[in-house]
């Protein structure tokens, strides 16, 4: 079953900055299984692109293999697409971002896609900071081989086949910390109020931003004994603070208490707004928050929201040293250094 | 006995201890015979180490300018204990031992038919060197002066060589150069006239250069216009990416010092190629090297750069496998696991360079094919031609020429199309569609790439008919590639001969000198040098206007004749292996041995299959 959009459109659509309305990020029909945590990770992704005003067709959309990576197909038509192979989108993003650092970069991939068979390519392309928006639909099974466990499968966690999970679960967002990401964090599917925003602030943050999203697989793992289940995800998320997100060159509107709040400002000048609660969490400090997700994961709850912001740090264009301009605008004469200069080097190994 | 005597013309073989500083002492030597203005082909034949183990280091000088290895060893620099033995025994009749006298032989070195040249190397750098690191490096410096005195050579071109290599640190100079008088005096005084084999200054070369394929690999990345590397360090061919890194760093640069190249080291072989995959997916000139090993890894994004049409391009400078194999060493076995890498129906281009100069014209091109035919082009070097120097011509570019970039809209062409566009619509009936870059239109040119199966316009399919129209337009794109990719080097022999000889790569320098010295014998063969896949018409024609043709590579299971018999639909029995398997450069005397036996006994015997070590 595919989850349909109704054709009719209302003739007076809000249109963005740009003069778009939301139906220019749209994509094809998902065929994914109705109610699938998926689908609405891409109505988030088309909500926060349209909303950001990002030219539509200014965007890489960079799969792996899985259900997960099927979905880029039903966002951002407009854009180019490269569903690649099983766990290489990390790879073909970060020679993509090299060849074209002015577009905006934004992989999906799922659990098994990058906590399993693309583990290695994770995990470089975090610590190697490229400018990127990585998501991963987290839903703790394989879906299109009808179930099997995942690696961020809970321990004691089970999906409709039955059998608890024996093994430990990978958290990527933990994992991802570690490895000095500069935006990490997690959202629900179930969450749309929350996941929209999410997406925003890692666009706009500069270098690697992970989302992991965990995302039910209706089908397979939204049973009762499973903890990637709406229900449970529901009953045992907790944010780590409210906040907002206020895009560049946009009035403050809300009233925020005097020292009650956090202000993040990212790359280009937007805000992350963070509303404080008694003993909330200092998502600056890798540290602090490494230890509250593993005293959440001890209480079996799971923490969501921003869980880290680091700013000061260089995306691998800025470590390589690149030039401004695109590397896919260069030309031959500023490419090739010519006869004369081979001629020099020549010389050198006579 | 009589002495091995000859001008401009022997081998000479080094063996030492690896991590010693060898290798720089003797290939000074070898620059020095280069900068005489004589041919000279150095061979570095060294272990998967870094400290202790053998390694050996052949120079061949060859007037007539045969720059493959020849076989066999006129002079033996014998530095190695561990190997003292058996380089004693592999010397020619007539041969020159130079040995370290410090220790004397023992009872069992009793040849009679070679000369010894005994110096106490050790002890003289006792004597004469104060600092205990130096002893070893300038051990090797020593027996270098020694040879310049026995083979009468211009001493004041090693002196000036070393001048020049320590510009920047004279200090260590002058201890080089000391080293090299005491070597050149101790031979003057105890070995006078008793070495036949000379070097004498000609002007044989004049314009050559001697540099190695992976420098010149690069050099052709960097003339090719590639921006993108992603790589995994692995022997042979690390050096092809640090070149291509250093070349950037210092030709590459905007106004503001910012680099016009991006270089990442990636985590492993299928990220190296990931990358250079969504470069080239995204508009620019990407490239990967690596070696066998890496080949085997990259199968999986192969399959998918052929099937989803991206521009590749892939260097991959051969060693001895099956599996880590000899890391080290030589060899011609990739051919098949590189033309048809991949699950599924697939094949790929491949390009064959056999000098460095070709390595440059051949790595330029490369990037142009893969761009013109939207797929990955395989470029197939090995460790003796990426490695090791080789006298070459030099390399020139045209200043005039201009890169193919394929068939790639752009946003004016878009917007005034008028005709439906689809990516893989075959308008030219070519089998090659037209491709845009990501980001290049507002509304119109986004599609999306796959792996998966797809029709005319990238959208998915699993109809049959879709399926079969998709692989036979990639079929025709094939097709297309046939004419476009460097067609063979044919020299036809003097004289009617019926007998034809294939090869490529770095086969080639040994079997023009065997075709030379089999000449000499009354054997006359026409020769064809393969340079690429697929194979172009005139391969078929060659093959067809001989009675007999041997093919010469250096794998066990001639991996080329397999693919010219399964390409061509040729009887097996058409091509004659001529299988080399040593793990060492392929060398003359094996090549003619070969083919003399096999035309006067009929097929090749297998027990004369396999080379020396």
């Amino acid at each position: 079953m595919s989850s349909r959009r109704p054709v009719f459109r209302h003739p007076n659509l809000p249109s963005n900055d740009l003069g778009y309305t939301r139906r220019a990020y749209e994509g094809l029909d998902s065929t994914l299984c109705a109610g699938c945590g998926h689908d609405s990770i891409s109505n988030a992704i088309i909500t926060a692109c349209f909303e950001l005003a990002v030219e539509p067709h200014r965007i890489g959309k960079i799969s792996g293999i899985g259900c997960s990576s099927k979905t880029p197909a039903y966002f951002l038509g407009r854009s180019h697409g490269f569903n690649s192979v099983h766990g290489r989108m990390p790879s073909v993003a970060t020679g993509a971002s090299m060849a074209n650092r002015d577009l905006l970069y934004i992989g999906v991939s799922g659990d098994g896609d990058t906590a399993s068979i693309g583990m290695g390519q994770f995990v470089h392309v975090a610590r190697r900071n490229i400018n990127m928006v990585y998501i991963v639909m987290n839903n703790g099974c394989y879906g299109l081989t009808k179930g099997q466990d995942s690696a961020t499968a809970d321990k004691g966690s089970a999906s409709r086949k039955g059998r608890p999970n024996p093994f430990e679960a990978i958290d990527l967002c933990e994992m991802a910390i570690q490895l000095g990401a500069g935006f990490v964090a997690r959202g629900f599917a179930g969450d749309k109020e929350h996941l929209v925003p999410l997406v925003k602030a890692a666009i706009k943050h500069k270098g690697f931003a992970l989302i992991d999203v965990i995302s039910p697989c209706v089908t397979f793992n939204n049973t009762d004994t499973s903890t990637k289940s709406y229900h449970w995800v529901r009953d045992h998320m907790e944010a780590t603070a409210f906040f907002d997100f206020i895009p560049v060159h946009r009035e403050i509107t809300a009233e925020y208490e005097a020292g009650s709040d956090t202000t993040i400002a990212l790359h280009d000048g937007s805000l992350i707004h963070l509303h404080k609660t008694d003993g909330s969490l200092d998502i600056t400090s890798r540290r602090a928050v490494i230890a509250a997700l593993e005293d959440y994961r001890e209480r079996g709850q799971i923490l969501t929201g921003i869980l880290h912001v680091n700013q000061s740090l260089g995306d691998t264009h800025d470590i390589l040293e690149t030039t401004k301009a695109p590397l896919n605008s260069l030309t031959e004469k500023e490419l090739c250094p010519g006869n004369q200069v081979l001629q020099k080097i020549m010389d050198s190994y006579r | 006995m009589k002495r091995l005597a000859s001008v401009n013309d022997f081998v000479i073989r080094f063996a030492n201890v690896n991590g010693s500083g060898s290798a720089s002492a003797n290939n000074l030597f070898a620059k020095a015979v280069f900068r005489m203005g004589i041919p000279v082909s150095p061979k570095n034949i060294f272990p998967s180490n870094i400290q202790g183990l053998p390694t050996w280091y052949e120079v061949r000088i060859s007037k007539d300018g045969y720059l493959g290895r020849r076989g066999g060893y006129d002079f033996i620099v014998a530095i190695n204990g561990q190997t003292l033995k058996k380089d004693y025994e592999d010397l020619l009749p007539g041969g020159y031992f130079l040995y370290d006298s410090t220790r004397s032989l023992d009872q069992s070195f009793s040849r009679e038919d070679i000369t010894l040249i005994g110096i106490p190397l050790t002890r003289i750098c006792n004597e004469e060197i104060e600092n205990i690191k130096l002893r070893p490096l300038l051990k090797n410096i020593i027996y270098v002066g020694a040879l310049s005195a026995l083979l009468d050579m211009e001493f004041s071109v090693l002196t000036d060589s070393l001048t020049q290599q320590f510009a920047k640190k004279p200090k260590l100079a002058e201890p080089n150069i000391k080293c090299l008088e005491i070597g050149f005096n101790y031979a003057e005084a105890h070995f006078k006239d008793i070495c036949d084999l000379k070097v004498s200054r000609r002007k044989i070369l004049d314009r050559h250069i001697l540099m190695d394929g992976n420098t010149a690999t690069a050099l052709g990345a960097i003339y090719g216009g590639a921006t993108v590397a992603g790589w995994y360090p692995i022997t042979p061919s690390t050096s092809v990416v640090e070149a291509f890194d250093k070349f950037t760093r210092k030709y590459r640069l905007d106004g503001e010092g910012k680099r016009r190249a991006a270089v990442i080291q990636a985590e492993d072989e299928l990220a190296a190629m990931g990358i250079a995959l969504g470069a080239g997916w995204n508009g620019v000139r990407a490239f990967t090297a690596t070696s066998g090993p890496g080949v085997s890894l990259m199968n999986e994004l192969l399959g998918l750069a052929y099937f989803a049409e991206i521009p590749v391009v892939l260097v991959d400078v051969q060693r001895v496998g099956p599996s880590t194999g000899m890391p080290t060493r030589t060899q011609q076995a990739d051919i098949l696991a590189c033309a048809y890498a991949s699950h599924g129906d697939t094949k790929h281009l491949l390009l064959i360079p056999s000098t460095p100069e070709e390595c440059f014209d051949l790595a330029a091109e490369s990037f142009d094919l893969a761009e013109a035919l939207q797929t990955p082009v395989i470029f197939i070097s090995d460790l003796d031609l990426g490695m090791n120097d080789h006298v070459t011509l030099p390399m020139e570019w045209d200043d005039s020429r201009t890169y193919n970039r394929g068939k790639v809209l752009d946003r004016e062409q878009l917007e005034t199309l008028d005709w439906k566009w689809g990516r893989y619509l075959d308008r030219d009936k070519d089998g090659i569609g037209y491709r845009t870059y990501p980001g290049t239109h507002p509304e119109k040119g986004a599609y999306f790439t796959r792996g998966s199966s797809h029709d005319e316009y990238a959208r998915y399919t699993e109809d049959s008919e879709d399926y079969k129209r998709c692989m036979a337009r990639l079929d025709r794109k094939w097709q297309t590639a046939r004419s476009m990719v460097p067609g063979p080097e044919i020299r036809m022999a003097d004289e009617k001969a019926r007998v034809g000889v294939i090869f490529y790569g770095t086969s080639a320098h040994a079997v023009y000198e065997a075709v030379d010295l089999l000449e000499k014998e009354g054997i006359h063969l026409n020769t064809m040098r393969l340079k690429a896949f697929p194979f172009p018409d005139k391969v078929l024609e060659f093959i067809r206007n001989q009675d007999r043709v041997f093919i010469v590579e250096q794998n066990r299971d001639s991996q080329m004749r397999t693919l010219l018999v399964n390409e061509f639909e040729l009887p097996p029995a058409a091509l004659t292996a001529v299988p080399y398997v040593g793990g060492t450069p392929i060398d003359a005397w094996f090549v003619c041995r070969s083919i003399q036996n096999a035309l006067a006994n009929g097929p090749l015997a297998r027990s004369e299959k396999g080379g020396d070590a």
